[in-house]
């Protein structure tokens, strides 16, 4: 009795420490993670002189607002913002519409032929032509730089289909069928007054997903879109942060090149940060859908 | 004799009536059939050209075949054998540093008591995996910037020196790797969580009694508990290990540490779209797709002769 006591107070002890460096190591990866963001934030509202000495850490000093105020008025990065908020809207309904038909057909045990297309299906999985065939299909069937070029190459995911398909086929009971076949309702009507509306999860998850690629698309606009009024944001923001090419509207009227470049650095810190606050605004609300997209993944993984 | 016959002509029948009966169904499945059919079986058609001297003019069909004379010349151009090191290395740089991060998460995670701290650190972790590449690479560029970026003024801080990152080719695969489990290692912890979520507490209940620490139990059960999970991924990832993600090492790319970060897709992106030379990229974007295929067709392979777990 007194060893097996020592034993757990022992062991009590070490999970006390382990708890200790348990909490610890998260805190130490959660900062990690949030507090890059954070000093973008401070950076992009802090004098753009302390910023360039490497002075702030935690607290934004000497804060103007002068950044933000040229931001707003820098009209290619609206264009940007509204042809995104086109392609996503348009695109994910497009997605929908195609993945939720497709994977109630496919969830049906009675579709015959659902076996051979599952296979038509894995094999676009692991081999796809590539690159530059993708390009000349899209090319040839008229697409480049139109705003189709954004919506139909992406028109169905696989993965997401298949998802869906096992979403359907592990939530809607066969009896249910049955009952309204014998009331001789059509797989139409069944599909659009029975399962859609039984179904808000799955279609908040593929919404999701698919709206989310669509916002962050980066190389299908690279190569198909030209036209810099059909250009999307993360173009516009790849020419900005990455190509470094400040557009003179942004710095029209200041003198020097000393000022633009000190200047510029601030603008950076501050369109990253309008860049990425709709998604990370949204996300907290919407992160219980991803984590049960991910799951419903993860039943026929 | 006559009884199977009957059964399979049933059965046809049946077959039949079903079809018809679920035409509305084949309407369904339409659009999305004819989607994979061009936008999927079009480029495996349109692959074809590199094995040809395609021209616009002639067509995919219509331009004449020259054999492997496009793989011919890859594999002998002095840029093979640096482009196949850098995009191998990459990703098992990737692999080895990337793969445990999300696993280590997770079972931390879950020995955590407070639902309320689990579920702020799920939050925040899980979020850089919504930010856009273009975004990613614009952060790394400002952090890295030699002049006030933030590393640079932690570096110089501690009495460092500080480094021009972008324009070092040494740094370039760190950079690539970190990065990425920066960004993807919250969210792909929520795999293992919810294997881990799927273990019999009566496991963990019993071990309790029997008088084993929070670390014997990581070791004994929940370890064992998401090895199936482990193993799918790692096939999956093996499959993919010559498609090094083309748009953050195309966007971090300087002509400084172009000798390390240029990897094959970067390269048939500008040989293929910006030259134009579409038969001799298609054959190194080809060559490419057949490695990952014989590679993921190898490993699960390997798994299903070595454990249970495969993906098929």
């Amino acid at each position: 009795m007194v060893a097996k006591s020592r034993v757990t107070i022992r062991n009590s002890t070490r999970d006390r420490i382990f708890d200790i460096i348990n909490y610890g190591a998260l805190s130490l990866a959660t900062l990690t993670v949030i507090y890059p963001l954070y000093y973008i934030l401070i950076a992009s509202i802090t004098n753009p002189d302390l910023v360039a000495g490497g002075g702030i850490m935690v607290v934004p000093r000497e804060v103007t607002f002068e950044g933000y105020r040229r931001i707003l008025a820098f009209s290619q990065l609206w264009v940007g913002y509204r042809n995104t908020i086109i392609y996503t809207v348009l695109g994910t309904l497009i997605n929908l519409v195609l993945t939720l038909t497709a994977g109630y057909a496919l969830s049906r045990k009675d579709f015959v032929g659902r076996n051979a297309f599952m296979v038509f299906l894995l094999v676009t999985m692991l081999f796809s032509g590539g690159m530059i065939p993708r390009y000349l299909l899209v090319r040839n069937l008229g697409m480049v730089n139109t705003r189709w070029a954004m919506l139909i190459p992406t028109a169905v995911g696989a993965w997401n289909l298949i998802v869906t398909r096992t979403f359907f086929q592990s939530t809607i009971p066969q009896d249910m069928l049955d009952a309204a076949v014998v009331d001789g309702c059509s797989n139409t009507r069944f599909f659009i007054h029975i399962v859609l509306p039984i179904s808000p999860a799955i279609i908040a998850v593929m919404a999701l997903f698919y709206g989310v690629g669509h916002w962050n698309t980066f190389f299908d606009a690279l190569i198909f879109i030209r036209a810099r009024h059909l250009q999307p944001l993360q173009l516009v923001l790849r020419e900005i942060l990455v190509q470094n090419q400040m557009d003179l509207e942004l710095l029209d009227d200041i003198q020097t090149m000393v000022d633009q470049q000190r200047l510029v650095e601030s603008l950076r810190y501050g369109i990253i940060f309008v860049a990425s606050v709709p998604i990370l605004m949204l996300y907290p609300f919407l992160q219980k859908y991803f984590v049960k997209g991910v799951m419903i993944g993860a039943i026929k993984g | 004799m006559s009884a199977p016959l009957a059964t399979t002509k049933t059965l046809r029948a049946e077959r039949r009536r079903s079809i018809y009966r679920n035409y509305d169904l084949y309407l369904f499945l339409l659009p999305t059939f004819f989607y994979f059919l061009i936008f999927h079986y079009g480029p495996m058609y349109g692959v074809q050209i590199a094995f040809k001297n395609f021209t616009a003019s002639r067509g995919i069909w219509g331009s004449p075949w020259v054999g492997l004379v496009h793989f011919q010349r890859f594999f002998s151009s002095y840029q093979f054998w640096s482009l196949l090191r850098n995009t191998l290395g990459i990703s098992l740089y990737s692999l080895i540093a990337g793969f445990p991060v999300p696993i280590i998460l997770a079972l931390l995670l879950n020995q955590i008591p407070s639902k309320r701290f689990r579920r702020i650190v799920q939050t925040i972790t899980y979020a850089p995996n919504f930010i856009s590449v273009v975004v990613i690479a614009g952060m790394l560029l400002v952090f890295l910037s030699p002049r006030g970026g933030l590393i640079n003024a932690i570096i110089e801080l501690f009495g460092g020196t500080s480094i021009y990152f972008m324009a070092r080719p040494e740094w370039f695969p760190t950079i690539y790797v970190l990065s990425g489990i920066w960004q993807g290692a919250g969210f792909g912890s929520i795999i293992y969580l919810a294997a881990l979520s799927s273990i019999d507490p009566q496991l963990h209940e019993a071990a309790i009694v029997d008088g084993a620490t929070k670390f014997q139990r990581i070791r004994h059960i929940d370890i064992p508990g998401i090895v199936p999970t482990a193993v799918i991924l790692l096939i999956l990832n093996t499959g993919t290990i010559m498609n090094v993600g083309f748009e953050k090492a195309f966007l971090l790319q300087t002509p400084l540490n172009l000798e390390t970060s240029e990897i094959i897709s970067t390269y048939v992106y500008k040989v293929g779209l910006v030259n134009a030379q579409f038969s001799f990229s298609s054959a190194v974007g080809l060559f490419r797709a057949a490695i990952n295929l014989i590679l993921i067709v190898a490993v699960n392979r390997f798994a299903r002769t070595v454990g249970e777990t495969a993906l098929w």
